[in-house]
């Protein structure tokens, strides 16, 4: 088997849910009492797939305003990036937008990207529409998905999140392993 | 460094410099000079409301000295630079100016000042007018110098734009003509200013502080906004838009502010310019020390500190830098005001204002225990070090675990930290003691009976009260004994220490010293467990 590590760096607005879809991810649980991330929270998480042991590194960055400039320092060597907005606030789905521009700008390596709309529990207080986040995530060129940190719900499971990252995971692993 | 000169040349005057730590050493004095130093001062005003009729603390006291004739229309002392003396002294030498923007002024501290405010249309309220907002004892404004409000420590910034629009237009006429407004004193209410370059701090307090000890706390607000953003982002921002809102930089960084607020209300530690340490076997503690030394050899790597409980279990610096005790309740606050950090390791940027303000450092902060209860934090220069220092942490935790050092910290951190009974010293209710070269402080656990509360408020007024005394620059003194109705007072400050106790009420004076020299003695037995006398470095 071989091992790989590869770096996902979780961008997007303040209180999208990063943090939370992040801990529901490598600790299988949602935690109410997440609080603002100050700077960069770093979590690992490892996993087996297609015959590659995979150490996941993720920087799970804070969305305050201050700590924008900092972001190249955890985009620079990602190898995927979560771009994640809260489906209940279209402005968190136009900041999206200048996380890409900048990701593009600034990342000369490749970087597989996947846009997670988050809180889908909530849909009823729906701004983006799934169509809206599909059309989008394919002019990027990104993986697409809606999720729920808070209801693990089949429909809507961060484990479908978890099964998308994988994918792009493995696109990485690929694109990683020797021809 | 250049960059805090120039800061240093905006402060209005030396006076007025609360950041300086490092106070003139007054003389040793010996037992015989002490008896006759002794001052002994009318204690009456001092007293609980709860225990008195009138409900006047000291402050309030002083404060109707100056505006005694009519309590309905407070009378505005202004005291400008050119006046370095106390609130005392500065409502009988007040300057009286009569303009629009004070009688604007006028208008709205009587707004403070009168509660019964109409009530026509509900709807219109304003956050100003209701009484919870107008009782709370320290109000803490911050605005920018275009007027523009940034914090407000109660209510919502935007409901505060006139009331911030006054307070700065106060402070721009007496700027006009050359002076700077640092107090004034309206009714029950002490109005303190603190002008720095960008940001105009206010603060508006009918609780027992000096307008000195809010000017420090002020300072303490100045340089935690500083410690989120630098000095040179806020003067980069206020050169290129004089207009900036600056809460958007600052948004998720009220917390910290908030906290460092609630944090100077009942701990004396800032007042002090001392951090208190964790109680530990000094072969403990310096175990946990050399484990961080042996596994933290990081280039860049400039302090390495422990923290449990807002205390500090061990420091470890570059040779050359020191850590100011400002900077370090400034991480304490830091590490207090933050849950995420319970989560995962992080990253993130620090600057401490002292050491440079100018720059960020970057700091690794994990908890070592399951119970996220002793926190590692790990402050570099290098912005890469992230894994680096990681991998640190995980041997620096591996060995603590090892050699039982964690489970100190856990087991001193579980007992109370010394109870006033182990001191032996009949009648002292409680003390606080700092060494002064180590800045560091000591007090026990607070017991009956200051176990409510309010009495907890009173006692902290109390140490508040005497630590003005004694500081107070008109006429600083060396020791006071204060006799009251409920308390007896003593402080006493030399070249290395500084002490405050508090006794019962009966206690005589040579009882009080008598039992002073016990207590520094005992003191002086214990100091290897609560105090670091040195930081190892690097
Ligand atoms: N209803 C609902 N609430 C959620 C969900 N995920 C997160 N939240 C809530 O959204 C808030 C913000 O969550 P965080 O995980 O702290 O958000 P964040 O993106 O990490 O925020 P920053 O660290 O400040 O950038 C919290 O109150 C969460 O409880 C979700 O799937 N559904
Ligand atoms: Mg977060």
């Amino acid at each position: 088997m071989k091992s790989i590590e590869a770096k996902v760096v979780v961008l997007g607005s303040q209180g999208v849910g990063k943090t939370s879809v992040v801990i529901r991810y490598v600790g299988g649980m949602f935690s109410k009492a997440v609080s603002p991330t100050i700077g960069a929270s770093f979590f690992t998480y490892k996993m087996t797939l297609n015959n590659y042991r995979i150490k996941l590194q993720v920087w799970d960055t804070a969305g305050q305003e201050r700590f924008r400039s900092m972001a190249p320092m955890y985009y620079r060597k990602a190898n995927a990036a979560m771009l994640i907005y809260d489906l209940t606030s279209a402005d968190s789905f136009y900041d999206i937008k200048d996380w890409v521009g900048e990701l593009k700008k600034n990342v000369d390596t490749p970087i597989v990207m996947c846009l997670v709309g988050n809180k889908c529990d909530m849909s009823d207080c729906r701004e983006v529409t799934s169509i809206d986040a599909e059309e989008y995530a394919s002019t990027i060129g990104a993986l697409n998905h809606e999720t729920s940190a808070l209801k693990n719900t089949e429909a809507y499971s961060v484990t479908r999140v978890l099964l998308v990252t994988r994918v792009a995971i493995t696109e990485f692993a690929i694109l990683l392993a020797p021809p | 460094m250049a960059e805090r000169k120039k800061e240093a040349d905006h402060l209005p005057t030396s006076e007025s410099d609360q950041d300086d730590f490092i106070e003139p050493d007054p003389p040793v004095v010996t037992n015989q000079a002490v008896a006759d130093t002794f001052v002994n001062i009318d204690y009456e005003d001092l007293v609980n409301p709860d225990y008195d009729s009138h409900p006047s603390g000291y402050i309030h006291e002083i404060v109707r000295q100056g505006s005694h004739d009519d309590d309905d229309e407070p009378r505005v002392a202004v005291s400008s630079v050119s006046d370095v003396s106390t609130g005392e002294e500065s409502s009988e030498d007040h300057t009286e100016i009569s303009t629009k923007e004070i009688s604007q002024a006028l208008d709205e501290v009587s707004k403070l000042q009168h509660p019964e405010v109409s009530l026509e249309d509900e709807e219109e309220i304003d956050e100003v007018d209701t009484q919870e907002w107008r009782q709370r004892k320290k109000h803490v404004f911050i605005l920018s110098q275009a007027g523009k409000p940034v914090y407000t420590r109660f209510g919502n910034e935007d409901k505060l734009v006139t009331v911030m629009g006054v307070m700065s237009a106060l402070v721009s006429f007496v700027q006009d003509s050359k002076d700077l407004v640092r107090f004034m004193v309206a009714g029950d209410h002490k109005f303190v200013f603190l002008v720095r370059e960008h940001l105009i701090l206010v603060c508006v307090s009918h609780g027992a502080e000096s307008s000195q000890q809010i000017l420090l706390h002020l300072s303490y607000v100045y340089n935690q906004i500083l410690s989120v953003l630098t000095f040179s982002t806020l003067h980069r921002i206020f050169k290129q838009r004089r207009n900036y809102d600056l809460r958007r930089l600052l948004t998720g960084a009220e917390k910290f502010l908030d906290n460092l607020l609630n944090m100077m209300d009942t701990e004396p530690g800032m007042l002090l310019g001392a951090v208190r340490c964790l109680p530990l076997d000094s072969q403990v503690r310096d175990n946990i020390a050399q484990t961080i030394v042996q596994n933290a050899k990081v280039k860049d790597l400039v302090f390495a500190l422990i923290l449990a409980n807002n205390q500090l279990v061990t420091l470890v610096r570059m040779k050359k830098y020191f850590l100011h005790p400002m900077d370090l309740h400034l991480i304490i606050n830091l590490v207090n005001a933050s849950e995420s950090f319970k989560a995962a390791e992080s990253w993130t940027p620090i600057c401490l204002p002292k050491f440079d303000s100018s720059g960020f450092l970057q700091a690794h902060i994990s908890y070592l225990d399951d119970r996220c209860e002793t926190c590692l934090l790990l402050l570099s220069v290098d912005r890469e070090s992230f894994f680096i220092l990681s991998e640190c942490r995980n041997k620096i935790k591996e060995r603590l675990v090892k050699y039982n050092a964690l489970k100190a910290i856990s087991d001193s951190l579980m007992k109370t930290s010394y109870s006033i009974q182990q001191c032996g010293i009949s009648d002292l209710r409680h003390f606080l003691y700092k060494s002064r070269h180590m800045a560091q402080f000591t007090s026990p656990e607070l017991e009956a009976p200051y176990l409510s509360e309010t009495e907890q408020e009173r006692l902290c007024g109390l140490y508040f009260y005497l630590h003005h005394r004694i500081h107070t620059s008109a006429r600083p003194l060396k020791i006071l004994y204060t006799v009251g109705p409920h308390e007896t007072l003593l402080g006493w400050v030399t070249q290395s220490f500084e002490l405050y106790a508090v006794f019962g009420p009966l206690v005589t004076k040579v009882a009080a010293i008598q039992a002073i020299n016990k207590l520094l003695r005992w003191v002086k037995r214990e100091e290897d467990r609560l105090f670091i006398p040195n930081h190892v470095t690097f």
